[in-house]
């Protein structure tokens, strides 16, 4: 490890503390319906959508029709893209490279990871999608899963904020809003900054060159950079190109990376101050922040301190792996020179901190503590700054949680937020938290004791394992980062993928609308003397407590048998 | 809860009008206009001819020039295009190795690699980079370490002196962004451009 990797950590850390404040601020504005400075221009497209859809503004929803709505939503998605996908040969625009139509059981997996808010990808895309597909399929629901997580956020944002009330708004308006006044800007601003940086927006058919040493060399092309900047913003994670963000044209120098990084945590970060700003108090937000800032640093810690040393397997063979002013050193299988160690060890935590999957390094070449640290961050629910609404919405869970634990400990009827937590709040809570388990482990122990699960492994060993619990930790935990070496676009792993992708999302939303519409429905009680204070470190403490014990609860067995022996017979100088 | 199946399919139609459609191709024409050179994949031109990218790495097998990173993409194979060779940069497959770090195939790889590197230029240390394959099967760069053990090999093969060489690697090394931001890297494309240019003179 070196200063300067540590420098640029902090540096990164202190941006994303820099604008979670402003942002949150411009977010509560935006879905409290007031005036932005965008209002002028984008308020009359809003009104448009509005009208041609069929949509009343002014019309609340109850949870059960605010849940229907989102899922006839993705349903509808869902169905337009599988489609889409079939029929993308037979559309004659848009597909240069004459991509075949997209085999059934890929179409479906693909299908669930982009409405999911997943992106796991088991096609390579360059020799797979059309460029319509990539706009008008996968580019468009970048944008509207995230909408749809962020929706969900603050409808549960306001089950806390209300009082006696039914209602949890209007799933179309702030769809809708957050897709006009914060999605898409951004997107049009940033993209343009990429194409600026080195990646391409094009139509063009693939280039062929003819190298130096007068090689044929096909290069891949594309409309990149404007599903490029809402794969990062929305926490997608779907590459244009099946190396992700490691492909020079989707991530072509340092500086295009640290905005990538950046934008993953931007919405997830923002969110904590809109909700302190939503309950009146932006210290509660700062709270969560904080849970989620000590989780963050461990990770990248860990992971960091994992690549550093590089890997003794070649200790003996004469390859220098220390880190100079000439080399970053270190891991460097699977890492691309302009990124080094410290810039990929914190790319990967960023990811899968929250649910964005995006790589800019192979995870499966990682050691094998810096791979476990991708695996448990998304294991404990993607909760540390966490996907687009999803991240809050969850953590928003384990504070529920966490309330009853220290209710339980002092024997009083826990609150948060004002709003008795009470005997239906916690079962919705445990019921959406222990969903995932069922889906990653079931899956896994399924996947690594019959023949076509086995078949798709490519490294023998713990790793094998590894390379299978990764596919289910990360579908269910709608991630969509992979140990890549995974044959995963088999008939067995795309359904099964595409099932944990669905039970992930969909089954863990309905729960925790139910606590939402439950908890709008409650008086708030004034703090006494007997409240237990949200705010503070020992909240805090007791919070990444809750979380830690949680998930290593649930999840130590499986992780002990994947990189933890993987680790230990790495130092015994075994190979597999 | 009937009433809300219109509502959600006009607006999977609307979004995808204005988000699959107006935006990426408002996007292309304004990057067009305003990026031409990035917008279509920084491709060099020599002669007429596209040589490649900028940004993406070629194969290099000749001693005369630098060589990139091991690679391990592939492409089809001509004798039967159901099935796959490597083919080092194809930049239309990107793909890492993802061998985990203590895999047989990796271990064996990298010794065969390091042999080699060893014998061109003896009792140095061979640099990580050059032993490891990327993430992207397209890594434009080398570290400058990996450049400057590279030095001895090309200007032997090139009759050039090692010190004007050295000089090159040094004008073509690029720095962190403000010092900070990323890792000092030797765009090998670039560098055996100039390599030529400096071998015409």
């Amino acid at each position: 490890m070196t200063f300067n990797g540590w420098l640029q950590i902090a540096l990164f850390s202190v941006v994303v503390i820099a604008l979670t404040k402003p942002f949150g601020g411009y977010m509560t504005r935006v879905f409290a319906g007031e005036r932005t400075l965008l209002t002028p221009v984008l308020r009359p497209i809003e009104r448009l959508i509005y009208a041609i859809c069929g949509v009343d503004e002014s019309k609340e929803q109850h949870w059960t029709v605010y849940s229907v709505a989102m899922l006839l939503f993705s349903l509808a998605g869902f169905l337009s893209l599988y489609a889409l996908m079939r029929l993308q040969a037979a559309i004659p625009l848009f597909n240069p490279a004459g991509q075949a139509a997209v085999g059934p059981d890929l179409a479906f997996n693909t299908a669930a990871s982009f409405v999911s808010n997943t992106n796991w990808q088991s096609y390579v895309p360059e020799v797979t999608m059309s460029y319509l597909t990539q706009m008008a399929g996968l580019t468009v629901h970048n944008f509207l899963s995230a909408a749809t997580g962020i929706a969900l956020a603050i409808a549960f944002i306001r089950g806390f904020s209300r009082r006696s009330a039914r209602t949890l708004g209007n799933f179309w308006v702030d769809l809708t809003r957050c897709t006009l006044y914060v999605l898409l800007p951004v997107s049009i601003v940033i993209g343009l900054f990429f194409v600026w940086q080195g990646v391409p927006q094009n139509l063009n058919a693939y280039t062929e060159a003819t190298t130096l040493e007068g090689a044929k060399q096909v290069i891949a092309q594309g409309p990149v950079a404007s599903q490029e900047v809402i794969k990062m913003f929305g926490t997608n994670g779907g590459g244009f190109f099946n190396a992700n963000s490691a492909h020079p044209y989707e991530n072509p120098n340092a500086i295009t990376n640290f905005v990538q990084m950046v934008l993953i945590f931007a919405i997830g970060a923002a969110l904590t101050n809109v909700f302190g700003r939503m309950v009146g108090n932006q210290k509660q937000g700062w709270a969560i922040f904080a849970a989620m800032g000590v989780l963050f640093l461990a990770g990248v810690a860990i992971t960091y301190a994992a690549e550093a040393p590089g890997n003794p397997a070649y200790a003996t063979m004469g390859v220098d792996q220390t880190a100079s002013a000439l080399q970053s050193g270190g891991n460097m299988e699977g890492k691309e020179v302009r990124f080094g160690i410290a810039n990929s060890a914190l790319f990967t935590v960023v990811t899968t901190d929250a649910s964005c999957g995006a790589v800019n390094n192979m995870h499966d070449s990682l050691m094998p503590l810096a791979g476990m640290i991708p695996l448990v961050n998304i294991m404990l629910g993607e909760i540390i700054f966490g996907g687009v609404g999803s991240g809050l919405y969850g953590m928003l869970l384990f504070c529920v949680v966490a309330v009853f634990v220290a209710g339980l400990m002092v024997g009083r009827t826990p609150e948060y937020q004002g709003k008795k937590i009470e005997a239906r709040e916690v079962k919705m809570s445990m019921l959406a938290i222990l969903i995932l388990p069922l889906s990653i482990l079931g899956f896994t122990a399924i996947a690594v004791v019959i023949q076509p699960g086995l078949a798709g492994l490519q490294n023998a060993g713990p790793h094998g394992f590894s390379e299978a619990m990764y596919a289910y930790v990360s579908g269910t935990g709608n991630n969509g980062s992979a140990f890549a070496g995974l044959t995963a676009n088999s008939l067995f792993y795309n359904t099964t993928i595409g099932l944990a992708m669905l039970i992930g999302r969909f089954a863990m939303i309905v729960p925790m609308l139910a606590v939402a519409g439950s908890l709008a429905g409650k008086k708030i009680v004034p703090p006494s003397a007997g409240t237990f204070p949200t705010t503070g470190a020992l909240w805090v403490g007791l919070l990444v407590g809750v979380i830690l014990i949680m998930g290593g609860l649930t999840y130590f067995p499986a992780v002990a048998l994947g990189p933890i022996v993987e680790h230990f017979a790495m130092n015994a100088g075994n190979l597999f | 809860m009937l009433n809300q199946i219109r509502p959600a399919i006009l607006m999977i139609v609307v979004m995808t009008v204005i988000l699959g459609l107006a935006y990426p191709l408002a996007m292309t024409g304004i990057a067009q206009v305003a990026f031409p050179d990035q917008a279509n994949g920084s491709l060099i031109e020599k002669n007429g001819t596209v040589i490649g990218s900028e940004l993406i790495g070629q194969s290099f097998a000749s001693e005369k020039y630098f060589h990139g990173r091991p690679s391990m993409t592939p492409g089809p194979d001509p004798q039967d295009p159901s099935k796959t060779v490597p083919t080092p940069y194809n930049g239309g497959f990107s793909v890492g190795s993802n061998y985990g770090p203590i895999a047989k195939p990796l271990v064996d790889r990298v010794a065969g690699d390091v042999e080699k590197l060893k014998a061109e230029n003896p009792g140095v240390p061979v640099p990580a980079d050059l032993a490891t394959a990327s993430a992207s099967g397209l890594d434009p760069d080398i570290t400058p370490a990996g450049a400057l053990f590279q030095v001895p090999r090309v200007a032997k093969a090139r009759n050039l002196p090692e010190e004007k060489v050295r000089q090159l690697v040094a004008d073509n090394t690029e720095g962190r962004f403000l010092g900070i931001i990323g890792e000092p890297h030797v765009n090998v494309l670039k560098l055996n451009m100039a390599l030529d240019a400096a071998s015409a003179e």
